[in-house]
């Protein structure tokens, strides 16, 4: 599939999309299939600092769990609340509706080692 | 050797198979050091008939329970048992079988748990249960990791009246999880002292009826926690009888099942109650299941909320249990089966009452009186003016049996003995222990 | 599927519990600030109907008793009948846990003699059957070693190492201990590398959980050379013993460097499982970490066994007791009919029909380490037909009368399917198991819709798992009441 260009990607299958400074952050089309059906994203509070790496969010489903990792650091700002009652946004719109949470970077060129949409579909392609 | 179903020529096929020419090949990837270092176990090996024979000398060696009288109890007690109980839990589908991680093979035991964990709810007046502990002390102690997880204070108050074999337990975990825990005293009364409570906690672990029997006051303990988590450790029949903990805001309940339909069995297996608030489902440690629908829309059940246990979240799970107690939860779905609501009432009312009657019959021996002026289900504590230690055993010598007065919770003061008393004492037992008392102080 | 809670309540169900005989004082009441007011909405019932009810729910289930259970790492063996009988035995059940210990004489002589067995089939003296499960055993001999540093001045060992095909409860166990985990990779052999052990060791590490063979069914081959490594850095090595089978009666933990081992006995003693328990996990221990086992000890001095509470290292108690004593003494039953010369047949037989079936297996499905194995081995579902899951495989064996293998575990397997057959299987079994095994992987090349839709002939279908964790419903719904959903 192809992967939305407006963003960057991590090789944990994160996607961040920068409105600047302020970077949403979600899991990808592919991370979501490889769970299955989402049934819990446990979020994090909004006003927490958060280090790059650190794992900041999880998803569940019925048999796994993964975790969001940071993409950057930062301050969370928002958190997808709308998720406690539709966890499967996540498998119906990853990239869209299924957003987790925003990050306020502390230092936005964090985002430059990030995949661009083209990296991240030949990273899934070699794999 | 008779569970192992091969012919010699079953072997030799098999053996063909794998291209190995005998069994001791297979064991040529362990290394030789090894193999040449091991020693037996010393034991040649017999027949059916000599290992009977073997146990039933030793089962005699014991005291014989149909010759003596119990007063015995501490969380385990001589209750009886229905024959349906042992006839059902032995049906060999249930107890040969595995848990139930397939479903579609398991509805007798994923059914049975989901009733067990509504009768629990029931006698607890919490939302949800879990499918069994390993025994009433690891619950009460898993229940303190739960509320250290949610309110993560580092700190928990414990009733001093706690059974001290469930508070060694208590102490044990905690000393591995680097929870700090501060004892709080109990009054002239029997029951814990709240002048002592404070708020900054991460939870109250109490016992009721606790170790002398006594039943503590749940009304307004929650509201002197703040946000600390009020645990429960309760007597599973007692409830029947007593308005539950959830009725005042208890968020974790945990009991020793052994009442409801288990052998004493010399302490285990056991069986341990925890049932907690629906908002703490996440916290909870052990497994639950939930009723769902299959492909055609048919009602079955499944475990559920598996991410939380240990075979998915590893080392960040709720805990670390994986066997239970499902065998012993089976027994007593059954047994409260069998009593239902208005056989379960009638059985605490025998127990309460009896209890009441041998309290007053022993409370008429002189020296004997009771130790705590409040209320209590079927076990009671007198203080007396003898040596406690000297009364139980000269007891004993007349076939009635007691706890030894360690089991009562220290540091308790010195002469108090404890008497439970169930439906299976009948008042002529109830007679002859008053008079043995009698003779004895 | 009905709960007793869709039953109809019959009237006079009187007849179990006898009347009261004792005078009542109208003092004797509990006061209305305590006395019970909520109901407890647990039907009564005539004894027929609960027979019925759970003579229908047990046909629901399928036990060991039923057929083939070939789960990797839980060793469904046969559970030998005679020891039921012998646990069940007044003297032993009637038996309360504080009885004094000259009325407990016999079952303290059979849990002391119980101890000194399993001490010599694992090579390691100091035992204690006080854990009730395995994971129960994992946290106490976790916690020897966390005592162990702790008289040592060597409190900065707070982590553990786990390979990577360790059973879940490892991790969870180290970390109810108070460790932190460290995953060590396994090699491309399926074993432990040596280099990345030696680079993954230092003076911070407590010590190492092994299960040996591995959840592969693989015999760490360089085992000696693990243990030495790990004890040259100053830590200890715990063996989880689930899969004992593989060497019982050939050799012992203790003769491989464990510091720590612990038995499962409701899988390689043969006790049964129980719907999921009880078991027992009894640890054996080197002598080093005897002072911290947990009290009471049972010790046998002057012609009498008692409990000994005089140990003032001892971890505390992990049980309020003695431990599942009922179920030890099935094991002690099943040890004594069976002697060393059955327990060598057993891990003879065990790894005899484990390495059949995989002989059988082979060509039709990937075997990942297609090597000689022990007592059970790892297969994959993965490539057996184009849609096809190894869950779609589990599922369908159902239809053919068999309880699936263990699935999705060890972790390092994608598709894993894990099986092991234990010793009291026949011939003929393994023989239906391995023709059921190729005809799945024939339909799922030709009809995989079988396999997407089954089981078939349960008396449930395939079960919505998704519904259970999104909306679940763990207590009944009583009429009037809203569904207790969490």
């Amino acid at each position: 599939m192809e992967y939305p260009k407006d963003r960057r990607y991590t090789k944990d299958h994160e996607w961040l999309k920068d409105d600047g400074g302020r970077f949403t952050v979600g899991i990808t089309a592919h991370a979501a299939k490889e769970l299955g059906d989402i049934v819990f994203v446990e979020l994090p509070t909004t006003g927490s600092e958060v280090a790059a790496g650190a794992i900041v969010a999880t998803v569940e489903s019925v048999k796994a769990v993964g975790d969001v990792l940071a993409p950057l650091s930062g301050k969370v700002v928002a958190a997808n609340t709308d998720l406690e009652s539709a966890p499967q946004s996540v498998n119906e719109d990853p990239h869209g509706r299924g957003w987790i949470l925003v990050i306020e970077a502390t230092d936005p060129s964090e985002a430059e080692h990030a995949l661009s949409a083209e990296a991240y579909e030949q990273l899934l392609a070699t794999s | 050797m008779r569970y192992i179903p091969h012919s010699e020529d079953d072997r030799r096929h098999m053996l063909a198979s794998v291209g190995a020419s005998s069994i001791d090949e297979l064991f040529a990837d362990i290394p030789k050091e090894v193999l040449e270092r091991f020693e037996p176990m010393g034991l040649p090996g017999t027949s059916e008939i000599d290992v009977e024979r073997v146990l039933q000398e030793a089962s005699r060696e014991n005291i014989r329970p149909d010759r003596v009288i119990s007063f015995q109890g501490g969380g385990v007690y001589d209750h009886h048992v229905p024959s349906v109980v042992r006839h059902l839990t032995s049906r060999s589908e249930l107890y040969t079988a595995y848990t139930p991680y397939q479903p579609e093979l398991s509805q007798g035991t994923l059914t049975t748990m989901f009733e067990f964990q509504t009768m629990v709810c029931e006698l607890t007046g919490m939302e949800i249960a879990n499918a069994s502990m390993y025994d009433g002390a690891s619950a009460a102690a898993e229940a303190i990791l739960m509320a250290e997880r949610v309110a993560g204070r580092g700190r928990v108050l414990v009733s001093a009246a706690l059974f001290p074999h469930v508070r060694r337990v208590v102490d044990t975990y905690c000393w591995a999880a680097g929870i700090e825990l501060v004892e709080l005293p109990y009054d002239d009364r029997g029951r814990v002292d709240r002048s002592a409570i404070s708020r900054n906690v991460s939870g109250l672990l109490l016992q009721t009826p606790n170790a002398f029997g006594v039943i503590e006051e749940l009304d307004g303990l929650k509201a002197s926690l703040g946000d600390g988590l009020l645990i429960a450790s309760c007597h599973p029949l007692a409830l029947a009888l007593l308005e539950p903990p959830g009725t005042f805001g208890a968020d974790i309940v945990v009991a020793e099942g052994q009442p409801l339909g288990l052998s004493p069995s010399f302490g285990g297996p056991l069986l341990g109650l925890l049932a907690t608030r629906g908002a703490l489902l996440r916290q909870m440690p052990g497994r639950i299941v939930s009723r769902t629908v299959d492909i055609e829309g048919e009602t079955g059940y499944t475990m559920a909320a598996q991410t939380r246990e240990q075979h998915i979240r590893r080392e960040r799970a709720t805990s670390n249990i994986c066997t239970n107690s499902a065998l012993g939860a089976l027994a007593a779905t059954i047994y409260l089966a069998s009593l239902g609501e208005v056989g379960l009432r009638n059985l605490a009312s025998l127990n309460f009452h009896k209890a009441h009657y041998a309290a007053r019959a022993v409370c008429r021996v002189p020296g004997v009186e009771p130790a705590f002026a409040a209320p209590f289900f079927n076990e009671f504590t007198v203080r007396t003016t003898l040596d406690p230690t000297q009364i139980r055993e000269r007891l004993r010598a007349q076939g009635i049996l007691v706890d030894p007065p360690e089991s009562l919770a220290a540091p308790a003061a010195g002469g108090l003995l404890r008497f439970a008393v169930t439906e299976k004492r009948t008042q002529e037992e109830i007679d002859r222990l008053a008079a043995a008392l009698q003779e004895v102080t | 599927m009905r709960t007793i809670f869709d039953r109809t309540p019959s009237d006079d169900v009187t007849g179990l519990l006898p009347t009261l005989d004792v005078p009542v004082d109208a003092s004797d009441q509990l006061g209305e600030k305590i006395a019970r007011r909520r109901p407890i909405r647990i039907p009564s019932l005539a004894e027929p109907q609960v027979v019925r009810h759970y003579t229908a729910l047990s046909k629901c289930n399928y036990g060991v008793d039923d057929g083939f259970y070939p789960l990797g790492s839980c060793t469904m063996k046969h559970n030998p009948k005679m020891t039921e009988e012998v646990a069940r035995l007044p003297g032993f059940a009637g038996l309360h846990p504080m009885s004094d210990p000259a009325d407990a004489q016999g079952s303290l002589r059979v849990l002391h003699h119980l101890s000194e067995l399993l001490g010599r089939i694992a090579g390691l003296p100091a035992v204690s059957l006080q854990p009730a499960a395995g994971a129960h055993g994992e946290l106490t001999g976790l916690l020897l070693f966390k005592r162990y540093f702790e008289r040592r001045g060597e409190a900065q060992r707070t982590r553990i190492l786990l390979p990577d095909s360790a059973h879940g409860t490892n991790p969870a166990s180290a970390a109810l201990a108070g460790f932190a985990v460290t995953k060590v990779a396994s090699g491309a052999d399926g074993q432990i590398d040596l280099s990345t052990l030696d680079a993954a060791l230092d003076d911070t590490v407590a010590g190492i959980m092994l299960t040996v063979p591995n959840t592969l069914g693989i015999f760490e081959e360089r085992i000696l050379e693990i243990t030495a490594r790990v004890h040259r850095a100053g830590a200890l090595c715990y063996f989880d013993g689930a899969n004992l089978n593989a060497f019982l009666g050939r050799a012992r933990p203790g003769d491989m460097g464990a510091d720590v081992f612990h038995f499962n006995l409701h899988k390689t003693l043969a006790t049964p499982h129980g719907g999921g328990g009880p078991g027992a996990g009894p640890i054996a221990a080197r002598d080093i970490l005897a002072d911290y086992l947990p009290v009471p000890r049972i010790v046998h001095e002057g012609g009498t066994f008692r409990p000994d509470w005089d140990a003032p290292d001892s971890i505390g108690s992990v049980h309020p007791f003695y431990g599942n004593v009922g179920v030890a003494i099935k094991a002690y039953a099943y040890l004594l009919e069976l002697g060393d010369r059955g327990l060598r047949e057993v891990s003879g037989a065990a790894c005899l029909n484990a390495n059949y079936l995989l002989s059988r297996l082979r060509g039709t499905y990937p075997l990942p380490y297609d090597r000689l194995c022990k007592h059970e081995f790892v297969a994959s579902g993965r490539g057996v037909g184009a849609d096809v899951t190894t869950l779609d495989i589990a599922k369908r064996l159902i239809d053919y009368g068999f309880h699936p293998p263990t699935v999705y575990f060890p972790l390092i397997v994608p598709e894993a399917l894990m099986i092991e057959p234990t010793e009291t299987e026949s011939r003929e079994t393994l023989d239906r198991f391995a023709e059921a095994m190729i005809q799945i992987a024939a339909e799922a090349a030709s009809d995989d819709k079988l396999l997407h839709e089954a089981p078939h002939r349960t008396p449930v279908r395939r079960l919505d798992q998704t519904q259970a964790a999104r909306h679940p419903v763990f207590t009944y719904p009583f009429a009037g009441a809203s569904p207790r959903e969490a």
